[in-house]
């Protein structure tokens, strides 16, 4: 069964067609890495999905239930997390409060205090939890946006380019936890790191213009022309 | 101590203070320090949609106004006893912060400035456009025996004094409430970060809006009970100036702090009322302290103690 579906999704901002009839699906417990060139519409797909940007055409479905008129909040209420891009942690409130904010939305009274200790651990932010979240190291506060999304227990879980700014340990440390995760919760995952994608997606997507250039298993996408020649040009 | 115990210790400390400073005032500083708890009152109602949700309106004497005259003019024209006037007054703030909240908060940023200040102007106009009924700027006088809550006369400074208390009081605790209940903490949030609350599952726009509503019914209950305690309601209290005023105090204060909107406030009273006493340019010291807080205390002065020496403060 798929969790999430698009049908002739597209985008434009004017003249520039950001995505364009983009059909993708993601069946549940698939963690499934969305890669391209820069500029290839990653993120703009990806937020036509979570309901941050409203698409100039075409259908979301979530759990095969259609979507596309729900705002943002009321998605991530059916289950997605999205953790953002550019770090957007509240730098001025502590790390634990952050995370605290994402699971007060489906726990209430003690349970968010364990909830978000847990969630601290897995990322390994747990003895940093009383700091404010504007002091912790750039690695660190990519890791608080993962923890964050970690907390809300989503059924999606949309991680846009988590790796980003992170050291060699932190980045085995995540791919840990992605393996962890894998399973339970359906992951979409937009990343450069080709090393990540190759050791943590059971499946790849590969956008280039705006458009569904590719889709297969890591090795087949490794062996695939057609991507190469988007990523390296064909010279 | 905990944060907890702390926190409790200070604002019931001023609380208790307050209440014991009644016995040793004399006349003049008493009647002051009353109306300066009502005031802050109406402080505490602004800073919970500025100082905590981060939305800066001019226009909240539209609130204040809109308490004071739900208040007095039922008394006047259609003979309500205190107790009922001032439930109108405050029902009054409820439906004004609800209509204005429904219009601005689909604006952002400069514009929701400039609506909430048109909107005010235009609530200011329409005092003076009924002056049959609201007497315009000349206002009018809410009698004695129109001033009897439960048998207690409020012209009667003791009176007046707890009663401004128990406003005061009143505002301050919800609001120490508000601010712990996660209700409270996702208005800072938003706040700090509103895209990425919304991204984490809140509706942003009903936080706003209850927001505005608890911020514009807080403001209301202080105009009610200003009319009530002093005797007043004139127009003047509805101008941009009385909208201009709270945010005044809450950045002298400190924005974001429970304690800060007080603090504020006396400061102001007492700055404008002792430079008065030295000089009739009083404007002119007053204006240059303002200057020098802004410059090196930029947070406020309850702000600045958070930053510098008591971080747990709320």
């Amino acid at each position: 069964m798929m969790l999430l579906s698009t049908r002739g999704l597209s985008k434009h901002f004017d003249g520039l067609q950001a995505v364009q009839d983009v059909d993708f699906d993601l069946p549940i417990g698939q963690v499934r890495a969305l890669i391209g060139p820069n500029g290839a519409g990653k993120t703009t797909l990806v937020g036509m999905i979570c309901g941050r940007i409203e698409p100039s055409e075409g259908r979301v479905f979530f759990d095969e239930v259609d979507i596309t008129a729900l705002p943002a909040h009321k998605r991530i209420m059916l289950g997605m997390a999205y953790t953002f891009q550019i770090t957007s942690v509240f730098s001025r409130l502590p790390a634990a409060e952050n995370v605290a904010l994402a699971a007060r939305r489906r726990l209430h009274g003690d349970k968010v205090d364990t909830a978000v200790k847990e969630a601290l651990d897995q990322v390994g932010l747990l003895e940093r939890m009383d700091q404010e979240a504007g002091d912790l190291s750039y690695g660190h506060q990519r890791l608080l946006e993962i923890a964050m999304g970690l907390v809300q227990k989503p059924r999606l879980l949309i991680l846009d380019e988590p790796t980003q700014g992170l050291a060699d340990s932190e980045i085995t440390d995540f791919k840990n936890l992605i393996r962890e995760l894998a399973g339970d919760t359906t992951i979409l995952l937009i990343e450069h790191n080709m090393n990540v994608v190759m050791e943590t997606a059971d499946q790849v997507t590969v956008l280039n213009f705006g458009e569904v250039l590719a889709e297969g298993t890591p090795d087949e996408i490794h062996a695939n022309a057609a991507v190469q020649a988007a990523y390296l040009g064909t010279g | 101590m905990s944060v907890t115990t702390k926190t409790i210790a200070l604002h019931g400390g001023l609380l208790v203070l307050l209440f014991a400073l009644q016995f040793v005032l004399p006349a003049y500083h008493h009647g002051n320090l009353a109306r300066i708890m009502v005031l802050a009152s109406y402080a505490v109602g602004y800073n919970i949609l500025f100082g905590y949700t981060g939305l800066l309106s001019l226009g909240h004497a539209l609130f204040f106004a809109a308490g004071m005259y739900g208040m007095s003019l039922t008394i006047q024209h259609l003979g309500f006893s205190a107790a009922p006037a001032l439930l109108a007054g405050i029902a009054a703030g409820v439906v004004v912060s609800m209509a204005l909240a429904l219009l601005a908060l689909r604006t952002a940023g400069v514009a929701f400035m400039i609506v909430t200040l048109m909107f005010a102007q235009a609530g200011y106009l329409t005092i003076l456009y009924f002056g049959e009924y609201t007497r315009g700027d000349e206002g009018f006088v809410i009698q004695q025996a129109q001033r009897m809550l439960w048998g207690i006369d409020l012209s009667q400074p003791t009176n007046r004094y707890f009663a401004a208390l128990s406003l005061f009081a009143t505002c301050l605790l919800a609001s120490l409430w508000l601010i712990r209940h996660p209700f409270g903490k996702t208005l800072v949030a938003i706040r700090e970060n509103e895209e990425r609350v919304r991204m984490l599952g809140y509706n942003t726009f009903a936080h706003k809006l209850g927001a505005m509503v608890i911020s514009g019914t807080i403001s209301a209950a202080a105009g009610a009970s200003y009319g009530l305690l002093f005797g007043y309601a004139g127009a003047s209290f509805a101008s941009v100036q009385y909208s201009i005023f709270p945010l005044l105090w809450v950045l002298l204060g400190g924005a974001g702090t429970v304690l800060g909107p007080f603090i504020g406030t006396l400061f102001m009273f007492y700055l404008i009322d002792l430079s008065s006493g030295i000089t009739t340019a009083y404007m002119l010291i007053a204006g240059v302290v303002l200057v020098l807080l802004t410059l090196f205390a930029p947070q406020g002065l309850t702000g600045e103690l958070r930053a510098r020496i008591w971080r747990w403060l709320p």
